[in-house]
Formats: structure tokens, C-alpha cells, sequence
């Protein structure tokens, strides 16, 4: 098994933790990760994007041309990957941030109304979680029990009061997939 | 007891095996793409446990200053930076290397020259392999390429830095510190006792007892004779440690009609290019030298017998290229690919370079 994913949206949309948790699940499932964020002057509003690989053998590279996973959260970020996807990969997007819909044919495609969602739930900050619910409908790569083991292990103890709301926005995200 | 996996950033588990390891302290000045480094140091408070000593000095010059004393002391000692900062630290790493004491120096290389970018970039190897300071030293260099090597390379690095009374870096770059990855973080062991440093160091700047003569660490020397013996002492280290402390690591090079030598993030990079090319019938493997001082010229020079052509491939203009040449003594062609200023190629690229500089490989 081997998942190579780009997870590409705004900064402060919860990009890269969202990455991390599932890096983290993974690693609670005993798969080899690499998790590889763009770093730059970070910025609320600005581009961020995280390479995550999940795999059962070592990971070369942590940085990649094609990817099986793309999810996109604007149309920056869709403009930049849509090519990247490889023939038969996924992208997952949400039209929320995406005015050009993608026009790739050779990939399946999921629109997901992740933010629409997070509007219902009212509380915005659960957003990357909708996303990673629907990304692990649609691929399920790693099993619920051990993303919630992840979500303890990246939030400080302090937060883990917010752990059932974050499994509630991850099944909300899983509904907006059929 | 089994050591728990976890997952961090490579600059992170620096931070945690310097704990491990006992270091007694740690002098820095934060710049990106390393502070995580002084952050987690400030973060896990080791002072309150193993009462290792995290100080943010006032500038570079002062940290390597810092490391310095501490060393002279016999003390486990280290600093991190990133280019520029590291660039302000060569005259104190000079100073030791003259002092002839251990400490362990990171370089977390971002692009450059100058203030330049904080994005990745391999273009301080001449620095840290040539001297980046002045005079005739060395650094015992060691290039990690993956989290676990950030870990591991802080004990490695002080083990070395104790063993030959010289100073070790560990130069990786802007990829390796930002990425997570699993690591197994060495054993915790207490840090060394007044009486152990005594022991061990006994050229240290410890306190006279009665029954020795002082030490002096210095590295002034107005007896131009007293100082070419000194500059001899350094060479035979030098010489003792090329003897046997290379290390380096091959991928694919048994049945390979092509060699690419690459270090740190970048060999990574390059695996997958291999992994890529050998599909397409393109048989190339790599060789990545674990430390680049000193620099496995033999095993090069050997596999050099064995291919047809060798791709240097750096996150700079150029720089390792010239010592894979003298490894192979103009046996065959040796071509360069690199980024500059911080751009990183990915695997198709690097196999892009590879099919137009060796055309004759698809054939």
C-alpha cells in the first residue's frame, strides 16, 4: 500500500494539521509517513500545501511530481495540481474556494460542500476535519479509531474536550460523499 | 524497554537527542529554517531535568563564543544556524577547531548567497567541508537525510567530536529540518559528572587541583615552529580520521550502468528517480556519502570502474561535483544537476536531467 497525497488550500484553513493527523493516524496504523509542508513567510490567507505519503515500506522522496490524492481547498492551489494527479488518482475539492471547476476526465472527481457543512455546524475551525472526513470516505486509507488516536496525540491535553466535536465534523465530511 | 516511534520534525528531534544525549548546553540565536531547534529546546525545559543549560544569545558570534568556553571545559557543547547565521559563527569554529576541542555545530542550509532565501538549499557544502574559517581544519561533516539521521547524527556527532578532539556539524538542509517522519529517539543517559569530565578530558579547563599542571586552551602561537608542530598534530587527526571514520551508503549500484551521488534530502529525491528510471530499463544507482568530510572518495573511485557515467546531483551550482572528480581521477564523465536559491527539483526532473545529459542511456 502506498499513498502519496497533496493536501493544498489557504493558510489558516488548517492545511497542514490536517496533514498532520492523518500522518499521525497512519503512524498509529504502524505505516511509514513523511509529511512535508511548504514552509514559507506563513501567512493567514496566503498558500499552504503538505505532501503527506503513507506507505507499508520506506518512503524515498518526500517530495513529489504526481500524486494518487489531491484535495483542494482554493482555485490557486487547484490550478497548480489538477495536472499533478496521476491518471486514475482522486481529487477531492470544494467549490467553496474553486470558481473554475476541474476539467480533468481521467480521474475520479468528488465535490464536496465541506464549508457549507462547517457553516451547519457553526464553528468554523472544524473545517479541515469535514475534509478530512470526506478524504477518508473517499480513500479510506486509514481507520477511524486510529485518527482519533492521532487527534490525541497533535492536540494538547488541554483540548482534547474538542475531540467529539472533531468526530463529528470527520462524519459529517464522510456524508458529503455518497 | 522498547523505544516509542513518534513523529516529528527533523529539527525537533535534534532538540530531543541533544536532551537525550546529556549535552550540557546549547547557544543559539533563532533564524529559519531551524529554530524549531532553540523552540523545542525552550519547550521541553531540560534545565529543570537534566540540568543542561538552553541559552538565546544575543547573535551567532556569541553562541559559537559560548561554545567555545563550555568546550574548552570539557563540556558536550553545540549551537545551530542556518547559512547566514553559520557563515557569522567561522571564526569561533576556527578557534576550536584550533583549540583542538569537541562540539557539535548545526546547519540547517537555506538558499543563498548573502541573506538569500529560508528555503532549502545544499550551497554551504564548500563551506562546511573545505573551511569555512580560516586556516588549515576540518570539520567532521555529517549530511542526514532523513529524520531518524537527525537524531542519530547528534550522538554520532558528539562520539566523534569526543574521540578526536575536533569539531563535528551536522549539515542538512531546509527539507530535513521542516518534514516529519517516524523516529526512535536514542536512549536517555545522565550527563556527564564534574569527575567524569575530569577523567575523560584531561586537557580540560577543569580547575587545577594541586597535583597538575594548569591547561591552557589557546590558539595563539608566536613560535612559528611550536605552530607548524601544532598545524602537524592537526593533520594527523585529520589524517587518522579519513582513515576511519568514512561513511556513506549505496542504493541500487550492483548491477547499475549509471551512478548518481547525491547527499542529504536530496539522495532521497534521487531514489525515487532511480525507482522511476529502472522502470523504464534506465539502470542507474546512487551513492550517497553520510559524511562529506571526510568524503568517501574510494567507494566512488571503485563503482567508477563499473558505470559509464556519473550525475552529481545538489541544491547548488556545484560543489560536491569537484570531489566526486578527484574520486574518479577523469575515468569517465561526471555531469552536475542542481537548483539554486532554494528551489527543490522533484524526481522527474532529476530523471529529466539525468536522460539529457547521458542520451545514450535509453538506448
Amino acid at each position: 500500500m502506498k499513498e502519496e497525497i497533496i493536501i493544498a488550500g489557504f493558510g489558516g484553513q488548517g492545511v497542514l494539521s490536517m496533514g498532520k493527523i492523518l500522518a499521525y493516524a497512519a503512524l498509529m496504523d504502524g505505516l511509514e509517513v513523511s509529511w512535508m509542508p511548504s514552509y514559507g513567510p506563513e501567512q493567514r490567507g496566503g498558500t499552504a500545501n503538505v505532501t503527506v505519503i503513507l506507505s507499508d515500506s520506506p518512503i524515498s522522496s518526500p517530495i513529489l511530481n504526481t500524486f494518487d490524492t489531491a484535495v483542494i481547498l482554493n482555485q490557486q492551489s487547484l490550478d497548480k495540481f489538477e495536472d499533478a494527479i496521476k491518471p486514475g488518482g482522486t481529487l477531492i475539492y470544494d467549490p467553496y474556494g474553486v470558481n473554475r471547476p476541474p476539467k480533468r476526465t481521467d480521474i475520479t472527481i468528488h465535490r464536496i460542500d465541506a464549508m457549507e457543512a462547517t457553516f451547519d455546524m457553526e464553528n468554523a475551525k472544524a473545517y479541515n476535519m469535514v475534509v478530512l472526513g470526506a478524504l477518508l470516505k473517499a480513500k479510506p486509507m486509514v481507520p477511524m479509531a486510529s485518527v482519533i488516536k492521532g487527534l490525541k496525540k497533535t492536540l494538547p491535553e488541554r483540548h482534547h474536550h474538542l475531540i467529539p466535536m472533531n468526530e463529528e465534523a470527520i462524519t459529517r465530511g464522510m456524508a458529503l460523499i455518497p | 524497554m522498547k523505544e516509542e516511534v513518534r513523529l516529528m520534525k527533523g529539527n525537533e528531534a535534534i532538540a530531543h537527542a541533544a536532551i537525550r544525549y546529556g549535552v550540557d548546553g546549547y547557544f543559539g540565536y533563532p533564524i529559519t529554517p531551524q529554530s524549531e531547534i532553540l523552540e523545542t529546546l525552550e519547550a521541553e525545559m531540560p534545565w529543570e531535568t537534566t540540568g543542561m543549560v538552553v541559552l538565546q544569545a544575543e547573535s551567532e558570534v556569541a553562541a559559537i563564543n559560548m561554545v567555545y568556553a563550555g568546550a574548552a571545559c570539557g563540556k558536550a557543547v553545540m549551537t545551530s544556524s542556518s547559512s547566514p547565521g553559520v557563515s557569522l559563527k567561522q571564526e569561533g569554529i576556527s578557534y576550536i577547531a584550533a583549540g583542538e576541542l569537541p562540539a557539535l555545530i548545526v546547519n540547517v542550509m537555506r538558499g543563498g548567497p548573502g541573506l538569500g532565501t529560508i528555503h532549502p538549499s545544499q550551497a554551504d557544502y564548500f563551506q562546511a567541508t573545505k573551511g569555512g574559517g580560516h586556516g588549515d581544519y576540518h570539520l567532521i561533516v555529517l549530511a542526514p537525510s532523513t529524520v531518524q539521521e537527525m537524531a542519530d547524527f547528534v550522538t554520532l556527532g558528539f562520539d566523534l567530536a569526543f574521540k578526536y578532539r575536533t569539531p563535528a556539524m551536522i549539515l542538512a538542509d531546509g527539507i530535513v529540518g521542516q518534514m516529519m517522519e517516524k523516529v526512535v529517539l536514542p536512549p536517555a543517559r545522565p550527563r556527564r559528572t564534574d569527575e567524569e569530565i575530569a577523567r575523560q578530558c584531561p586537557w580540560a579547563i577543569t580547575g587545577r587541583p594541586a597535583t597538575r599542571k594548569p591547561n591552557v586552551i589557546t590558539t595563539l602561537e608566536l613560535d612559528t615552529a611550536q605552530m607548524e608542530r601544532n598545524n602537524e598534530r592537526y593533520q594527523r587527526t585529520y589524517h587518522v580520521i579519513e582513515q576511519n571514520e568514512v561513511r556513506y551508503e549505496k542504493f541500487m549500484t550492483e548491477d547499475a550502468d549509471y551512478l548518481i551521488v547525491a547527499f542529504g534530502s536530496m539522495a532521497r529525491i534521487c531514489q525515487k528517480s532511480i525507482e522511476e528510471a529502472r522502470e523504464q530499463g534506465i539502470k542507474i544507482g546512487l551513492i550517497r556519502p553520510i559524511t562529506l568530510w571526510p568524503f568517501p572518495y574510494q567507494a566512488i573511485k571503485e563503482l567508477s570502474d563499473k558505470v559509464k557515467g556519473i550525475l552529481v546531483v545538489e541544491l547548488n551550482a556545484g560543489q560536491m561535483i569537484e570531489d566526486v572528480r578527484l574520486a574518479v581521477e577523469g575515468n569517465l564523465p561526471v555531469h552536475h544537476f542542481g537548483r539554486l536559491g532554494g528551489i527543490v527539483p522533484n524526481p522527474q526532473e532529476v530523471l529529466e536531467a539525468f536522460n539529457n545529459k547521458f542520451p545514450d542511456a535509453k538506448k
